[in-house]
């Protein structure tokens, strides 16, 4: 392969997979970048859940938009992608984006200058972010790939959704392990959350029932310092 | 005959004869006249106190009427009451009595009814707890009863409800059941707190508490009363106790093992002791324990002796048909865990056998109290240690019991996350001044030290969390308005707040539901046989074994929040281990223990296997002196260990083992891990640590210096799970996050946000926010015990005794026989990927 990895492979933390042909680095800090395109996607960024709880008595920590920006520029910075793509559930809620504090909508803005940026809609925030710049769109095709927040009931090669906050489980001498992770059979994938306060969704769940092809799914969990590809076969429920 | 435990016929002297007529209404004399009794000396006393305008404590063993004593003043005062006239107001309640269970709150209702209606009182009776229906609630509001029996959280509901001042205004007693256990946790703080409350409304309140023995009364007696002026003092009222319990040490003729805590061994013996008595109510530490014990009691029971088992994780009513079963007497045994421990009538147990170390003295009284509830009679005792080091510490308890010495721990400090829940109680009920709140919750003995400024962050943090990052102003809980007053913004934060009400924070369970074998997981209805941890059930694979109510369960697997299980069977049974229950050893008795090892004349009143050992130990090692920290050091295969003997109990040791663990690191020792338990702890390491010691590199001081307690602690302590599980709690008590009730699991992962990951970006934004402090303090008194391990540090100062060897003690055997069986839960997780990842790596040929 003549393809150029370098910005991929200095990040010695993350793992090479295919998805419908395509080459993407499944990132430990749950992020996905195709090399090829110049392209980083990213899920359910939940920002301004905190506010969203607040507002109904729940005054959980108001640092939860602050946290997510903070790591998503981080990634934005190691890679440097041409197009970033927010896969839906942006917000965590329809007011969010005008809740949000005024240094964090900046912050937001200077990540995405000079970049094309999508926001996918999610069932969370179906219309587009108030007063903020990229395009806001039902869904994305790019190349073989195709972005949409909530993976389609048939089966789709290259399909990239998230929307289920896939978490994954092991047990390993006697000791459960939990971790977020990527869930993929090699023609489609689903991310991880990145937002905060995202909880998460064991990959057995009936929720994903017919999504994969349950001889090739696996699950990228994400450890502290790297991916761990671990086979469908030794993930339990729960 | 419930009332024999109340009215007792005793032999009086004159005296109280007399003072009973001038304190006793006439139908009370008249009533003990008809029956032939008289009341007890203490129970006049405390009359006495009480009309004198005095709050009492009253200190009293089981079995010397306690209960009654302590509604004696709202009897006789009752009974003087002039009758209410047609069209008067109903009057209030006049007495609330307090319990820290329901059951027991029933239980008194019971009791207290029979000589309330033959002497002809009229005073009505009406308990009012989380089960009473909402009808029975709102029409206690509107025609109260005299008296009212209730639980600390149905309290603080009332007090949060409208018009609570109102509702209270006539009180004239409150008493306080059972108190001794009541005061040590947060339930006893937000209990202080709803007191201080009904003293603002009703100013001439008394208080009678009553208690088992304490080792400090005054911290007892100043929690009963007002701190204003600061150390003011309930009355002091002490029974002595009654006949000596005759209690021993199983002698056995098994070999008494190393470690371990099952007794396994004894059973041929418990089992005859149960065939010899009426009724024996076996003790354990922990529900684990139990469960085992309950099912090698089965493999022995060769005579079918109706044998039972009672633990807080079995289903309610399977607990009650088990308590029912007791009381009738229709039981030879039962084997139970501290559910137990608080006054309920058992009916006619006449042994107590208590496996494994009691942990503490007072413990021990306690328990022993259960049997045979008539205190002129002694209770009978056999203790069964589990192991060698139990043997000793059984011997000390034995002998502090005989000495009467009290090792009860001392009160700790109110916390914050219960003052939260106060506050925004207090608001519920009606608007508040922050300044008389203030004055009002320093009246209360465990805030009595609380600072102004502390106060007014646990107002902000009730208001809007308390954020550096203004935010939440809009979303505000309570306001402060123009009158000065703070009041809720909305109805709905009542509403809220009713729900979350309590200090009794849950870890996430599963409901173990039973279904035919070989239904799997399509099998449906079956009953529910308790609960079990949510983090044990995960563990299992579909077909595992393990012990539970005291079946032998197959998994079948997690169905929503229900864990399904089939008949099991086969060698591999696991047994559920519970968090928490496991009792630290008292400061008392790891002193007296290491005054024992330390004099070889008393190892005389030990088993002869026991004191065998421990001559060898002095032989082949070192017995350390009373007041001297013994650490060996010896390799073994090829890793070299260290053992220390601080005696101060499991969680002080695990909190050393992770500080020793970190530094030896720094030192390039190379550990590898630790263990620890009760009586001491085991590192090793790659590098021979003896040899660091000679060199100074560290010296063995140095390594056990208190610093350890700063930086190391700090940094350590920040990513210890213990302080994820201690932020959980505080969180729901203080009203962060909602209580997780049964059946909401379904709503989901997604849509709640889980403490752990508030916690991680509270920490990284603001790590001196009000509640990250006291999770700290929560943490550091409880799971990590540091205030322990620092007054041990500080006191083996200078006095640490160093014995390389070339290979095992005798006393390090119990130590090293645990290697392997419990695993520390570290930050090694990502270790348990890597090796899953790698075999998949190998299986795919991509190693």
């Amino acid at each position: 392969m003549n393809f150029s990895l370098s910005r991929a492979t200095l990040i010695a933390e993350a793992d090479l997979v295919g998805i419908a042909g395509e080459r993407a680095v499944c990132d430990r800090r749950g992020v996905l970048y195709f090399p090829d395109l110049r392209l980083l996607a990213v899920s359910d960024l939940h920002l301004e859940k905190g506010s969203s709880f607040a507002r109904r008595g729940a005054l959980i920590p108001p640092y939860d938009t602050g946290a997510t920006l903070l790591r998503l520029q981080a990634v934005i910075a190691d890679y440097q992608p041409r197009i970033v793509v927010s896969l839906g559930d942006s917000f965590h809620d329809d007011g969010g984006a005008e809740r949000m504090h005024q240094s964090f909508r900046e912050r937001l803005e200077a990540m995405m200058a000079g970049r094309d940026w999508f926001w996918v809609a999610g069932n969370h925030d179906p219309d587009a972010p108030a007063d903020l710049p990229g395009e806001t769109v039902r869904e994305l095709a790019i190349g073989s790939l195709l972005f949409r927040h909530e993976p389609s009931k048939l089966r789709v090669e290259g399909e990239i959704a998230g929307h289920l906050h896939p978490c994954a489980r092991i047990v390993q001498r006697g000791r459960s392990v939990r971790r977020r992770c990527f869930a993929g059979d090699g023609g489609r994938m689903i991310m991880p959350a990145f937002g905060a306060y995202t909880g998460s969704l064991n990959v057995l769940d009936r929720a994903y029932a017919g999504l994969f092809r349950l001889e090739t799914l696996m699950a990228y969990m994400l450890g502290a310092e790297r991916i761990f590809a671990i086979s469908g076969s030794m993930l339990r429920p729960g | 005959m419930p009332s024999r435990y109340l009215w007792r016929v005793t032999e009086q002297p004159r005296l109280a004869e007399q003072n009973a007529a001038v304190l006793l209404p006439e139908p009370f004399v008249k009533w003990f006249g008809e029956k032939g009794w008289s009341p007890r000396v203490h129970q006049l006393e405390l009359l006495a106190k009480a009309q004198g305008g005095q709050s009492v404590l009253l200190i009293a063993p089981t079995g010397a009427g306690k209960t009654l004593a302590g509604f004696l003043p709202s009897l006789t005062e009752l009974a003087n009451r002039p009758k209410r006239k047609a069209g008067e107001a109903h009057r209030g309640i006049h007495t609330l009595y307090i319990s820290p269970l329901k059951a027991l709150a029933v239980d008194i209702e019971r009791n207290l009814g029979k000589p309330v209606e033959e002497i002809g009182l009229p005073v009505t009776i009406e308990t009012r707890t989380g089960d009473t229906p909402s009808h029975k609630r709102q029409r206690q509001k509107l025609v109260p009863p005299d008296i009212l029996l209730t639980t600390p959280e149905q309290l603080a509901l009332l007090i949060a409800s409208n018009g609570a001042k109102r509702f209270f205004e006539d009180l004239r007693y409150v008493v306080l059941d059972e108190l001794h256990s009541l005061v040590i946790s947060k339930r006893g703080h937000l209990l202080a707190l709803g007191l201080a409350r009904l003293r603002a409304f009703v100013p001439g309140l008394q208080t009678i508490g009553l208690s088992a023995t304490v080792a400090e009364p005054d911290e007892l007696r100043r929690w009963l009363v007002a701190q204003n002026p600061s150390g003011e003092m309930a009355g002091l009222i002490t029974v002595a106790g009654g006949a000596k319990p005759d209690i021993s040490i199983l002698d056995s003729r098994e070999r008494v093992p190393w470690s371990g805590h099952s007794a396994r061994y004894a059973i041929p013996e418990i089992y005859e002791a149960i065939k010899e008595h009426r009724t024996t109510l076996l003790f354990v530490n922990t529900r684990s324990q139990a469960e085992l014990l309950f099912q090698e009691l089965w493999r022995a029971n060769e005579d079918s002796l109706p044998i039972a088992l009672h633990h807080g994780s079995l289903d309610v009513g399977q607990r009650r048909r088990v308590e029912k079963a007791m009381a009738d007497n229709a039981l030879r045994a039962i084997v139970a865990t501290s559910t137990l421990d608080l006054g309920i009538d058992w009916g006619d147990v006449d042994l107590v056998v208590h496996v494994g170390a009691p942990k503490g003295a007072s413990r021990l009284a306690q328990r022993i109290g259960r049997a045979n509830h008539r205190m002129d009679e002694p209770s009978k005792a056999i203790l069964i240690p589990a192991n060698r080091f139990e043997v000793l510490e059984c011997r000390a308890a034995l002998d502090a019991n005989y000495l009467g010495a009290q090792d009860t721990p001392p009160l700790i400090k109110g916390a914050l996350d219960v003052l939260s829940q106060h506050v925004l109680g207090v608001a519920c009920g009606g608007p508040f001044d922050a300044d008389f709140l203030f004055e009002e919750v320093r009246s209360a003995a465990p805030y009595a030290a609380l600072e102004r400024e502390t106060f007014d962050r646990v107002i902000d943090f009730v208001a809007t969390g308390g954020y550096a990052l203004k935010n939440y102003e809009r979303y505000a809980r309570i306001r402060l308005n123009k009158d000065g007053l703070w009041r809720v913004s909305h109805p709905s934060v009542a509403q809220q707040y009713r729900l979350n009400v309590g200090t009794i924070v849950e870890m996430p369970e599963l409901n173990v539901r039973y279904v035919r074998q070989g239904r799997g997981m399509a099998g449906r209805g079956g009953p529910v046989l308790g609960k079990i941890e949510e983090y044990f059930a995960e563990t299992l694979r579909p077909g595992d074994n393990f012990l539970f109510a005291g079946k032998v369960l197959r998994f079948e697997g997690i169905r929503e929040n229900e864990c399904v299980v089939s008949n099991g069977a086969g060698a591999n049974i696991i047994v559920p281990s519970y968090a928490g229950g496991k009792f630290p050893l008292s400061t008392y008795l790891a002193e007296q223990v290491r005054a024992m090892l330390a004099d070889s004349d008393r190892w005389k009143v030990l088993p002869e296997q026991v004191a065998d050992w421990l001559r060898i130990q002095e032989e082949k090692s070192v017995l350390p002196k009373r007041g001297d920290l013994l650490v060996e050091t010896f390799p073994r295969g090829n890793r070299h260990y260290m053992v220390a003997y601080p005696f101060e109990g499991r969680l002080a040791h695990q909190t050393l083992g992770m500080l020793l663990t970190r530094r030896l690191e720094r030192a390039h020792a190379r550990p590898l891990g630790f263990v620890a338990t009760d009586y001491s702890l085991a590192v090793w390491a790659l590098d021979d640590m003896a040899a660091l010691f000679k060199a100074k590199k560290p010296s063995l001081g140095q390594l056990f210096d208190e610093d350890m307690l700063g930086d190391d602690l700090e940094a350590w302590l920040n990513d210890s799970w213990m302080l994820k599980r201690t932020f959980r709690t505080c969180a729901v008590i203080a009203g962060l996050i909602e209580k997780r009730y049964p059946g909401q699991e379904k709503s989901g992962r997604q849509v709640t946000v889980s403490a752990d990951l508030i916690y991680d970006v509270l920490r990284s934004h603001e790590p001196d926010h009000i509640l990250l402090q006291a999770t700290r303090t929560d943490a550091s008194a409880g799971l990590l015990d540091v205030s322990r391990l620092g007054e041990m540090l500080s006191r083996v100062r200078g006095r640490i005794m160093h014995k390389h060897l070339d290979q095992i003690s005798p006393l390090a055997v119990p130590v090293m026989l645990e290697i392997g069986k419990e695993s520390v839960n570290g930050g090694a997780n990502d270790t348990l990927l890597m090796e899953a990842a790698d075999l998949v790596e190998e299986a795919m040929g991509r190693g």
